[in-house]
């Protein structure tokens, strides 16, 4: 119970400081708005062509907004030394690692839930169904979990945050190959059975990245 | 409450403690004295279990840190020239969260106590970005004295505050060494801080070579000898 | 001690040099013409042995990794950073021959051929993998963190290669159907010893790698000695 309420209480302190002053949040739905503007000019994205590019550019989108969320979490905790204090805390480091993923997590879902209905209108695919939601889910998740780690990483290195991209996004491949697969499956009218192969590797994928995540932590933080 | 044998850390080839002794009593106010590079941080550290040792033994109230880093932890408080404290929430939301990581029973009226104490009730629910140097550094006191620590870790507190901040320091720091808690203080500052500690203990080169009362330091006479112990 | 550590490097270096050129003369020569592609099928057996040596540096990589989390003993850390440099060269070959192959055989440089797609991942991630070491300063650190980067990025392997078999079989590349070929007993045989040859290549070059660094550290530990006790010319 106590290391639920130690997670808890970091996600509540990242919400809260980014509610204060809502950088982090609106630089990432900014950036998301101008990549689909990128991609759409880019690719010459229009009727057919359009829908077969919907679940792509959706996943690049969210894979490259999520870097910039990654990033701006763990140097927050790295300006003032507070990966100290949470380290000196009489808490598990299982519970920071979680608590700082959650905290990403449920960063990354609030630019999702700009982004799913912008992608539905400006695409004319039917993202807003549950089968949809759940891939998107279960692609966030993992995404999250490892792009925690790895940030974690990044921000000690002298390139900081233009690390974590290089780190990060080879790592992703599965869970984006799967998620974009699955999407598009699923809006061309396939049912859940049809993609269960691709959401299959995408649990699969999250249950052994939050694993290593979780078990690794404590050595990137200790000395 | 602090025991230190043998004690030696490596970050690779280089040697940053050397074979470290120390023992420290309950209660005491030791000041730790030694010029850039002697290891002072890096032995605060290893006693605030941010390190791990290379070899040695180290026992805090009689827990080994490594081991049972938890009760360690609960026990310890530090304060750094870094501050610690989240600049995007306000000096209350910094004290609340900190009460929740220690796991408080009476979060609200310590964090109200504590705010009292070093004289920002007023500025409680402005974010810790707006504050001066000075404000943060009483703002992270209050924060590493939270959970009632039994003993206190300082590395370098002093680096960069105003005259009025420095007094608030020393004075708290005072309080707190009457009502028992045990301090341990890192500075190359030999003027001010040899005034507030009641054992100078001289670290140079990974090594501790001069362990004395602070009675028994000439305060005329300690600069030069200073200089010949860590040359 | 060491006399017998250096009879056994030589025995490697002449070992893997005998294995090398068996394999060579075996697939020049022993080796039949392949009846689809002719001659140039002949890369394969080095595209296959250079792919499996970059996949098991990657793998002695994520074992050390392990190893220094555990022990926290620098041998461990110069194995992974050894069989990373190792891996690096034998991946691009990989990828090089791959795309050599894919030329004549499909017409184009490169195709999302699986087996191709995976090196080149693999590829980015041992390049990640070094771009992380030279970021950091701290050798602990260093050591510390690339161990946890190795050991996360190699789980992710298998379920890249699961995601990227899956996609391909789901949209084949009109150009990969014609990859086909026929395989005989004597390209088997060929194939086993080029992977044999490869395997001992990649230990021998290892080990003088192992080598160079421990030198290395050898040099920096006398550095680090002379400047602590001789400073300024003067011993203090």
């Amino acid at each position: 119970m106590r290391f639920i309420r130690t997670v808890w209480a970091i996600v509540v302190k990242d919400v809260a400081a980014e509610f204060h002053t809502r950088e982090m949040i609106s630089a990432m739905l900014v950036f998301s708005v101008l990549a689909l503007l990128i991609f759409s000019f880019a690719l010459d994205l229009r009727g057919a062509v359009a829908q077969a590019a919907a679940p792509g550019v959706l996943w690049a989108t969210v894979a490259f907004a999520g870097t910039l969320g990654l990033s701006r979490s763990l140097t927050r905790e790295q300006q003032t030394g507070c990966i100290d204090g949470l380290l000196l805390a009489p808490v598990d480091r299982s519970a920071i690692f979680l608590g700082k993923a959650l905290g990403n997590l449920a960063f990354m879902a609030v630019v999702e839930v700009v982004l799913l209905p912008l992608f539905s209108a400006l695409f004319d695919v039917p993202l807003l169904r549950p089968g949809v939601l759940l891939v998107t889910a279960l692609g966030t998740v993992g995404y999250a979990a490892v792009g925690t780690l790895l940030a974690t990483i990044a921000v000690n290195t002298r390139a900081r945050e233009v690390m974590l991209p290089i780190l990060l996004l080879p790592l992703a491949i599965p869970s984006l190959i799967a998620a974009v697969q699955a999407t598009g499956g699923l809006v061309e009218g396939g049912t859940l059975a049809e993609v269960g192969g691709w959401i299959r590797l995408l649990v699969v994928y999250d249950l052994v990245i939050v694993a290593v995540s979780v078990l690794t932590f404590g050595y990137l933080v200790e000395e | 409450m602090i025991q230190v044998h043998d004690l030696t850390k490596s970050f690779g080839p280089h040697v940053a403690l050397a074979g470290v002794d120390l023992s420290v009593e309950t209660g005491e106010f030791v000041a730790l004295v030694g010029p850039n590079g002697a290891g002072k941080t890096t032995l605060l550290r290893v006693l605030a279990t941010l390190i791990r040792p290379t070899s040695g033994s180290v026992r805090i109230a009689g827990l080994d840190p490594v081991k049972e880093g938890e009760g360690v932890r609960r026990r310890i408080g530090f304060l750094s020239h870094r501050t610690l404290l989240y600049e995007d929430l306000t000096a209350e939301q910094n004290l609340w969260f900190y009460a929740k990581m220690y796991d408080l029973a009476d979060s609200s009226a310590r964090v109200a106590d504590l705010l009292e104490r070093v004289g920002l009730t007023s500025r409680r629910h402005d974010l810790v970005r707006t504050f001066s140097r000075g404000m943060q550094q009483r703002l992270a006191v209050a924060r590493a004295v939270l959970h009632r620590a039994q003993l206190l870790l300082l590395d370098e507190p002093y680096t960069g505050l105003d005259p009025l901040a420095t007094q608030t320091l020393t004075n708290l720091l005072t309080e707190l060494a009457e009502e028992g808690c045990t301090i341990l203080l890192t500075t190359h500052d030999l003027n001010r801080d040899l005034k507030v500690g009641r054992r100078v203990v001289v670290l140079a080169r990974g090594r501790v070579v001069h362990d004395v009362p602070r009675a028994e330091v000439d305060l005329a006479a300690f600069p030069e000898q200073y200089m010949q112990l860590v040359r | 001690m060491n006399k017998n550590r250096e009879l056994f490097g030589l025995l490697l270096i002449i070992l893997s040099t005998v294995a090398v050129l068996a394999a060579l003369g075996m697939v020049f020569l022993y080796a039949p013409r392949e009846t689809t592609m002719g001659d140039v099928q002949r890369i394969f057996y080095f595209h296959v042995a250079s792919a499996w040596v970059g996949f098991f540096a990657f793998f002695v990589t994520f074992l050390s990794g392990i190893g220094y989390l555990a022990r926290a003993e620098r041998r461990w850390d110069i194995l992974a950073l050894s069989s990373v440099e190792v891996g690096l060269a034998f991946i691009t070959m990989t990828v090089i021959t791959g795309s050599l192959w894919a030329r004549p055989v499909w017409g184009t440089y490169w195709t999302w051929e699986p087996r191709l797609t995976i090196s080149a991942v693999q590829l980015l991630i041992y390049v990640a993998y070094g771009m992380l070491r030279s970021a950091l300063e701290n050798p602990e650190k260093k050591a510390r963190l690339s161990a946890v980067y190795g050991i996360v990025a190699f789980v992710t392997v298998p379920l890249s290669w699961f995601a990227i078999r899956w996609w391909r079989t789901i949209h084949p590349d009109i150009l990969t159907g014609g990859g086909g070929m026929a395989f005989t007993p004597r390209m088997g045989y060929t194939l086993l010893v080029s992977l044999a040859a490869f395997t001992l290549l990649y230990v021998t070059i290892l080990r003088q790698r192992i080598r160079l660094e421990r030198s290395a550290d050898a040099l920096a530990r006398l550095r680090a000695h002379l400047e602590t006790n001789y400073i300024g010319g003067s011993h203090v």
